[in-house]
């Protein structure tokens, strides 16, 4: 087993080289196979382009909004979203607050004989784009006093649409790191467990039983509850995406130890066995690129459930917590039918939510029926 | 058979003997709990009679001692039904979580009913019409039903019945029949609040079983049998509902074990939202307050739920399908 691999006689051709032959089937490397495949998936094609879009607006968040996330305002508390109405050009109507004296709270009067104009490209905070560049241009700006609300604002007078932008960074990440982080763990266990079988396989697979027979949610919850509520928000991002992995990897584990399995039992293997393999060999340069296909619909299968995971958990006080902005945090605002029946727009990043989630399994579904090409 | 049972009972035990240490060592690992805070207090207060108490209390549940005499401590009052104290709700755990608990588990139940009531007709349907505008439409809820949280779902389809039908969402029972004494009233009362739950919690599972059942009979539908009971003129109806439905139908058993924790889950946050006596919103705010006690026993009751679940659902697959009574 210690002595050198043999020269790789079974390294497939060159990509290319097949590509150009032509259009039939059976000259096509995988990869191009499932492309096609994925491509005809109407469905999950537009999931993609949805879901680019998202992350495209995540990226340029302070550019798409006209106010800055966490800027808090007095006056606008609970505001409804601003109306946009046709004055020669987009326009809104002004605004003005007022207390009403008998019930004390605040109402808002709208005045659409003095309308004002939206302009684009127009000046407002500043923010770094990217990080790095700074700028003070924003996509659609009203001049001052005024405030442009797409989608409202929520209890402290706060940018219900640059809430949702900013919290898209959080959520639209966070499903994706933690998954990764589950497939890492899931897919070297998994094909450990495959591969060497006896003993090791056997306490691997009562370890995974064990941790599945332990309820998600509650287990999620204890898990969160513990950290400490005072660490900030990149450490607590983190140990939250930590702990939406370690309860995700046991299912993909399972999942991936029973195709290693069917491959270790293949001729191929066998063959790179007798040629002299080092197990490290046939596991790295066998086993998990033909698992890969699988390891990645897998995994995409299982970001919707990291993605409402993360969201309940902050829904429910627990997962990211307020100064940090994500779409759980901002329903949490949203906890009661009161509220709700009073300030619907709060309830618009759950659409996000959904939108993001409903993409997301579009989008494994296709890729599940994709790595399938000859199937 | 009975060997395969009492293997499957001891190893059942053992899972939940690991279970119980793991709770037990994720909810005592930070420090400050419910426990020392209460001393702190008492301390706080000085007095004989206080550190009394608190040598009581230190005493009771090990608190200067290793973890693990703690949960020593702990897990040995579980013989005569001492699961500890509640330190912020002045209540032991016991008496805390049983009706709650009962409840959980009806939700639990009764969603699962549902689910399947329901996921069985529609995947059959679905997957004999396929390419319909029903089987297209019942896709689409699929796939939505999937992707809604549960806290989302139960919020939305309260404002909906608070607008709508006029109905006094969250809680169990309407203000006036809250202390009265049982009567059918009271019955019609709970039934009324308790629709929302269960159609809540029952509604991702059954998105998600349809899902299983159409995919499960479309590959039962191509067997070889089928078309030879076809071929036999067999009418269409015998056909899918005695031949290919019973075939299909048990890898919905098997899912038992993956749907149970599923729907636990979601009545513990449905619940949360909705404002039930149930499990989740104790196990939340014991995790928030760091009530070590019951948060643990908690978390190991619903384990136990689980495994028991998981031992149902192992002994109904023999029962159906014989080709796993043989194969053992």
């Amino acid at each position: 087993m210690t002595t050198t691999p043999p020269p790789p006689v079974t390294e497939p051709p060159a990509p290319s080289a097949l590509a150009d032959a032509g259009n039939g089937a059976a000259t096509l490397p995988q990869w191009r196979l499932m492309l096609r495949r994925f491509l005809k998936n109407r469905l999950a094609v537009a999931s993609s382009v949805v879901l680019v879009v998202l992350y495209v607006c995540a990226i340029l968040a302070p550019f798409l909004s006209p106010n800055p996330y966490d800027q808090q305002n007095v006056d606008l508390k609970n505001a409804s979203p601003t109306a946009v109405i046709w004055s020669g050009g987009p326009a809104i109507c002004s605004r003005e607050q007022q207390l009403d004296t008998e019930t004390f709270t605040y109402e808002y009067r709208s005045d659409c004989s003095k309308p004002v104009p939206l302009r684009f490209f127009g000046k407002g905070y500043e923010y770094k784009l990217f990080g790095l560049i700074p700028t003070d241009r924003h996509l659609v700006t009203v001049d001052k006093p005024h405030t442009l609300l797409i989608w409202g604002a929520d209890s402290a007078g706060r940018d219900v649409f640059a809430r949702s932008m900013q919290g898209a960074r959080v959520s639209l990440t966070i499903g994706l790191l933690g998954v990764a982080v589950g497939t890492f763990l899931g897919a070297t266990i998994g094909t450990i467990s495959g591969y060497f079988r006896g003993a090791v396989d056997t306490l691997l697979q009562r370890f995974i039983e064990l941790l599945m027979s332990l309820p998600t949610l509650p287990l999620w919850l204890a898990l969160a509850a513990i950290l400490p509520q005072d660490m900030s928000v990149t450490s607590r991002y983190f140990l939250i995406t930590l702990i939406l992995s370690l309860v995700g990897w046991a299912s993909l584990a399972r999942q991936i130890r029973g195709k290693v399995m069917s491959y270790a039992a293949s001729d191929y293997v066998a063959a790179a066995r007798i040629a002299g393999s080092s197990s490290a060999r046939i596991v790295f340069r066998h086993l998990i690129p033909n698992a890969s296909s699988h390891i990645v619909a897998t995994a995409m299968l299982a970001v919707p459930a990291t993605i409402i995971a993360e969201t309940s958990l902050s829904f429910l006080g627990v997962g990211m917590l307020p100064p940090a902005v994500s779409w759980g945090v901002l329903l949490s605002d949203a906890q009661n039918v009161a509220t709700v029946q009073q300030y619907p727009w709060l309830l618009i990043p759950a659409a996000l939510v959904v939108l993001a989630v409903t993409c997301f399994q579009l989008i494994g579904d296709g890729l599940r029926d994709a790595v399938d090409p000859y199937g | 058979m009975l060997i395969v049972v009492a293997r499957r009972a001891v190893y059942m035990i053992v899972t939940l003997a690991v279970v119980s240490v793991l709770s037990f060592a994720i909810i005592a690992a930070p420090p400050g709990s419910a426990l020392s805070q209460k001393i702190s207090q008492l301390q706080s207060q000085g007095g004989e009679v206080t550190e009394a108490q608190i040598a009581a209390l230190k005493e009771q549940y090990g608190v200067d001692e290793s973890w693990f005499t703690q949960y020593g401590k702990w897990i040995s009052g579980f013989w005569h039904g001492d699961f500890g104290f509640s330190f912020t709700l002045n209540e032991p755990v016991g008496s805390l979580i049983w009706s709650r608990l009962g409840l959980s588990l009806l939700l639990s139940i009764g969603a699962l009913l549902i689910a399947w009531g329901l996921s069985i007709p529609l995947g059959v349907y679905s997957a004999t019409h396929r390419r319909s505008l029903p089987d297209n439409v019942i896709t689409v809820i699929q796939f939505v039903g999937v992707a809604i949280p549960e806290f989302l779902f139960a919020l939305v389809v309260m404002t909906l019945a608070a607008n709508y039908l006029g109905a006094d969402v969250g809680g169990l029972f309407s203000s006036q029949y809250e202390n009265a004494p049982w009567s059918w009233a009271k019955f019609t009362d709970l039934l009324e609040h308790l629709w929302i739950p269960l159609v809540v919690i029952a509604a991702g599972s059954t998105a998600w079983l349809t899902r299983v059942m159409r995919a499960n009979l479309l590959d039962v539908l191509n067997n070889q049998y089928v078309q030879t009971a076809r071929a036999k003129g067999v009418s269409e109806r015998k056909v899918i509902w005695k031949h290919a439905v019973r075939n299909s139908l048990h890898p919905l058993v098997m899912t038992f074990g993956t749907t149970f924790p599923v729907l636990i889950s979601g009545e513990a946050i449905v619940s949360i939202v909705l404002n039930l006596p149930t499990i989740g919103p104790l196990l939340v705010n014991s995790l928030l307050n760091k009530d070590m006690y019951v948060a643990g026993t908690i978390l190991l009751m619903l384990s136990a739920l689980l495994v028991i679940g998981n031992f149902v659902a192992d002994l109904l697959l023999t029962v159906i399908d014989p080709r796993i009574r043989v194969g053992e």
